[in-house]
C-alpha cells in the first residue's frame, strides 16, 4: 500500500511503522507455528495527532505500541519515532524512549509503593539526565497534570493517593521528559468511569499546549470518540481499518469495526452483532481473510450471494481506500 | 413477596483507625425476576451491600437494619439455615474470575461440589448437572476436566456463572461481572445473563460503576453515592434523564458515539469519592456538586419521589422538586 492512500492528515510525520512484523517462539521464523503478534502493520502518525489503536485482547495492540520503544523486537520491516529508527543500540534507545514515553493501564502497578511521588516523577529525569532543577521540574510536571498545590503531593506514597491522582502522577512523570508521542495502554480502563474523563481531557491537553502526539491503545470505542482524530481497528496483528474518527465510527467499513461499535452500549440505532468466540491463536492465522471465521457477512450467507465468499476464505485483503483518509482490508 | 429487601440497612466496618460507615440506611427492594442495577464508584459501598445480603462481611462489622431474603431475615438465621440459603436462595458472582475459582481444581469438580453440599446426588448425577449447567452457560461440557488457567477470561467467568447457577437461586448478585473483560466478551457475558434472567426468571441484582452497562441490564436503577441511595428510577430514565447532579455526571461520562456534543470533549466528575470516615458535612456529594448551594452545605436531603405519580423515581438533592 502506498502511504499516500493511507492519508496522514498532515505531512508532518512523527511516527512511522513500515512492514513491521513481531513474532513470538518457534524461533521468531516466519514459518508456521510461531505467534505472529503483530503481523504485517504500516502506520503513520502526524505530530500534534492522537490516534486510537482499537481491537479485542490478543490483537497485537499492546505489542505494536511496544515494539515502537524497542520493548519487542521487529522480525521484520521498521519503526522511525521523531526520525530516530528503534534498535538495538542501548544508547539510541535511550534518546528514543525519552521522546515515545509510556503510560501504562494500572497506575497502581506502574507506581514503586516505596518511592515517593517526588521519586516517581524525578527517576525519569535523572535516567535521562534532564538539566535544570529536579524540584522544579516535578512541582511544574505535577502541577501541568492537574496535582495542585504540587508540594502537597511531593512527600506521599501512591498509595495514599486515589487511582485517579496516581494515573495523573505517571502521566506527570511521562510529561516532565519533555516527550513527542506519549503512548498509552489502556490509560483509564482501571479508573473508574465517573473519572475517566478528567484523564482523557488532561492528555488531550497535552496535545494543545505542548504538542505531543498519542497512541492511545483500547478496547473503548467511546474513549476514541472522546479524543482521538484517527482509529486504527486491529484484529490479529493487522490493521483492518483506519480513518478519521468520525468516518470510521459513524460509517464503518469493516464488518468487525460494525461488530465492535455495535455492542458499545453509547452506540444508538446498530443491530447488536455478537461475534461468538474469541480472537483466534494467532500461532493459526486463519486462511484468506483472516477474520472470516467469525465473520457475520460470511455467516449470514451474504458473501455468497454477492459472490465474494470464495475469496474470503481464500484471498488475504489488504486495505483499500474508501473515502480520502479512510482505508479498510475487506473483500467487500 | 419481595425477593429481596434491604430495609434501612447500614453497615459500618471496624478498623484500627475508628468506625467506617460503608452503607448508611439503604432500602431496596427487588422482586421475583426483576433486574436492579446498583452504581457508583469505588467506595461508595455498593459492594459492601452484595457481601452484607450473604452475611459474608468481615467478622465484627456492624450491620443495623434487616436484610429479608424471601421474607426471612438472613441476620436472624442461625449457621445451618444460612448455608442453605447461600446458593440455593441467593449467588454472588465475582468480579476476579481467577481469583474466585481454586486454580489446582478442575471446573467441573468445583460446580460438582456446590451441587453435592447442597443436594443429596450422587456423583454420575452431579456430573450430569455440572454438563448441563456449562452447555448452559455456552461452555462445551468436555471443559469440565479443565483447571481455570486453561480457560480463557471470558471462559472463566462464564464458569462462575454456572456455579452461581448451580443450585438454583432465585437471585443472582452479580458484582462488577463484565468489569475485567473485552468489549466483545462483555456484550457475549451481559447476553447470556440477559438469557438466563428471561428463561429462568432469575431476580437479578446488578452492581457496576459502568453506568452504561446497566442501563442495557437493567429495568430498575439505583445510583450510590458515599453509602446512600442518592436516584432511583427506571434505567432508561435515570442514563437518559438523571434528576440527581451525581447521577448526571455518571451519565455524562459515557459518550454518546455519533454524538457531536461529546466529540472532543471528554467529560468526567472532578475531584475523588469522600473518604467515608470523615464525610463532607450536609450532602456528601456538596464538594465535587457544580450546582450546589449554600444550603447543601448543612442540610442532607433525604431520597423522596420525583416526577410524575406514574414514574419510579426517587431523587435526593435540594434541587429537584419532590412530588
Amino acid at each position: 500500500m502506498s502511504p499516500d492512500a493511507q492519508g496522514p492528515p498532515t505531512t508532518d510525520t512523527l511516527v512511522s511503522v513500515r512492514g513491521a512484523h513481531v513474532r513470538f517462539g518457534a524461533g521468531r521464523g516466519a514459518g508456521t507455528g510461531a505467534v505472529r503478534a503483530v503481523d504485517g502493520v504500516d502506520l503513520e502518525v502526524a505530530r500534534g495527532e492522537v490516534l486510537a489503536l482499537v481491537g479485542e485482547s490478543g490483537c497485537g495492540k499492546t505489542t505494536l505500541i511496544r515494539s515502537m520503544i524497542g520493548l519487542e523486537p521487529l522480525a521484520e520491516g521498521s519503526i522511525a519515532v521523531d526520525g530516530l529508527e528503534v534498535t538495538r543500540n542501548a544508547r539510541e534507545l535511550r534518546a528514543l524512549r525519552r521522546r515515545a514515553q509510556m503510560i501504562f493501564q494500572d497506575p497502581t502497578g506502574a507506581l514503586n509503593p516505596r518511592h515517593t511521588i517526588f521519586e516517581a516523577v524525578a527517576e525519569g529525569l535523572r535516567i535521562h539526565r534532564v538539566d535544570g532543577d529536579e524540584t522544579e521540574l516535578v512541582t511544574a510536571a505535577l502541577a501541568s497534570a492537574g496535582l495542585r498545590p504540587p508540594e502537597r503531593y511531593l512527600r506521599r506514597f501512591p498509595h495514599e493517593l486515589s487511582g485517579g491522582q496516581r494515573q495523573r502522577v505517571l502521566i506527570a512523570a511521562a510529561m516532565a521528559l519533555d516527550p513527542v508521542v506519549l503512548l498509552a495502554d489502556e490509560p483509564v480502563a482501571s479508573l473508574d468511569a465517573s473519572i475517566r474523563g478528567e484523564i482523557l481531557a488532561l492528555m488531550r491537553s497535552y496535545v494543545d499546549t505542548h504538542g505531543v502526539s498519542i497512541i492511545a491503545v483500547t478496547h473503548d470505542l467511546g474513549l476514541a470518540w472522546n479524543i482521538a482524530d484517527r482509529v486504527a481497528v486491529m484484529y490479529l496483528g493487522r490493521i483492518v481499518e483506519l480513518g478519521p474518527t468520525e468516518e470510521v465510527l459513524a460509517d464503518p467499513q469493516h464488518p468487525y469495526t460494525r461488530a465492535l461499535l455495535s455492542v458499545v452500549p453509547e452506540t444508538r440505532g446498530l443491530e447488536q452483532q455478537i461475534l461468538q468466540g474469541e480472537t483466534p491463536d494467532p500461532s493459526r492465522m486463519p486462511a484468506g481473510c483472516r477474520f472470516h471465521p467469525r465473520c457475520p457477512v460470511v455467516a449470514s450467507g451474504e458473501a455468497a450471494r454477492l459472490g465474494i465468499e470464495a475469496r474470503c476464505r481464500g484471498e488475504d485483503p489488504v486495505l483499500t481506500q474508501r473515502s480520502a483518509g479512510h482505508t479498510a482490508a475487506c473483500h467487500l | 413477596m419481595s425477593i429481596l429487601e434491604l430495609r434501612d440497612l447500614s453497615v459500618t466496618y471496624r478498623t484500627e483507625g475508628g468506625d467506617v460507615p460503608a452503607v448508611r440506611g439503604v432500602n431496596l427492594t427487588i422482586e421475583a425476576g426483576d433486574t436492579v442495577g446498583l452504581a457508583g464508584e469505588s467506595g461508595c459501598g455498593k459492594s459492601t451491600i452484595a457481601g452484607a445480603v450473604l452475611r459474608l462481611l468481615p467478622a465484627g462489622t456492624r450491620v443495623d437494619g434487616q436484610v429479608l431474603l424471601d421474607g426471612e431475615d438472613v441476620y436472624q438465621m442461625n449457621p445451618g439455615r444460612l448455608r442453605a440459603v447461600r446458593w440455593t436462595s441467593a449467588a454472588i458472582v465475582f468480579q476476579g474470575a481467577l481469583h474466585s475459582l481454586n486454580p489446582v481444581h478442575r471446573v467441573g469438580a468445583q460446580i460438582a461440589e456446590a451441587i453435592r453440599v447442597h443436594g443429596s446426588v450422587d456423583g454420575r448425577a452431579a456430573a450430569t448437572r455440572v454438563g448441563e449447567l456449562l452447555e448452559q452457560v455456552g461452555i462445551p461440557a468436555s471443559r469440565a476436566s479443565r483447571y481455570p488457567h486453561q480457560l480463557s477470561g471470558g471462559q472463566r467467568q462464564r464458569v462462575l456463572i454456572a456455579l452461581a447457577l448451580a443450585c438454583e437461586p432465585k437471585l443472582l448478585i452479580a458484582d462488577e461481572p463484565t468489569t475485567a473483560l473485552d468489549v466483545m466478551v462483555q456484550a457475549q457475558v451481559l447476553d447470556l445473563l440477559a438469557s438466563l434472567q428471561r428463561d429462568h426468571g432469575l431476580a437479578m441484582l446488578f452492581i457496576t460503576h459502568d453506568l452504561s452497562v446497566l442501563t442495557h441490564a437493567c429495568r430498575r436503577l439505583a445510583v450510590m453515592y458515599a453509602g446512600r441511595i442518592v436516584e432511583t428510577g427506571l434505567g432508561v430514565d435515570v442514563f437518559r434523564d438523571p434528576q440527581h447532579p451525581y447521577s448526571r455526571a455518571l451519565a455524562g461520562a459515557f459518550p454518546t458515539i455519533g454524538d457531536p456534543s461529546s466529540r472532543l470533549r471528554p467529560s468526567g466528575l472532578a475531584g475523588d469519592p469522600p473518604d467515608p470516615s470523615a464525610l463532607p458535612t450536609g450532602c456528601p456529594f456538596h464538594p465535587r456538586c457544580t450546582v450546589a448551594v449554600d444550603a447543601c452545605r448543612t442540610t442532607d436531603v433525604q431520597l423522596r419521589p420525583v416526577g410524575s405519580a406514574s414514574s419510579e423515581a426517587s431523587a435526593a438533592c435540594v434541587h429537584v422538586e419532590p412530588r
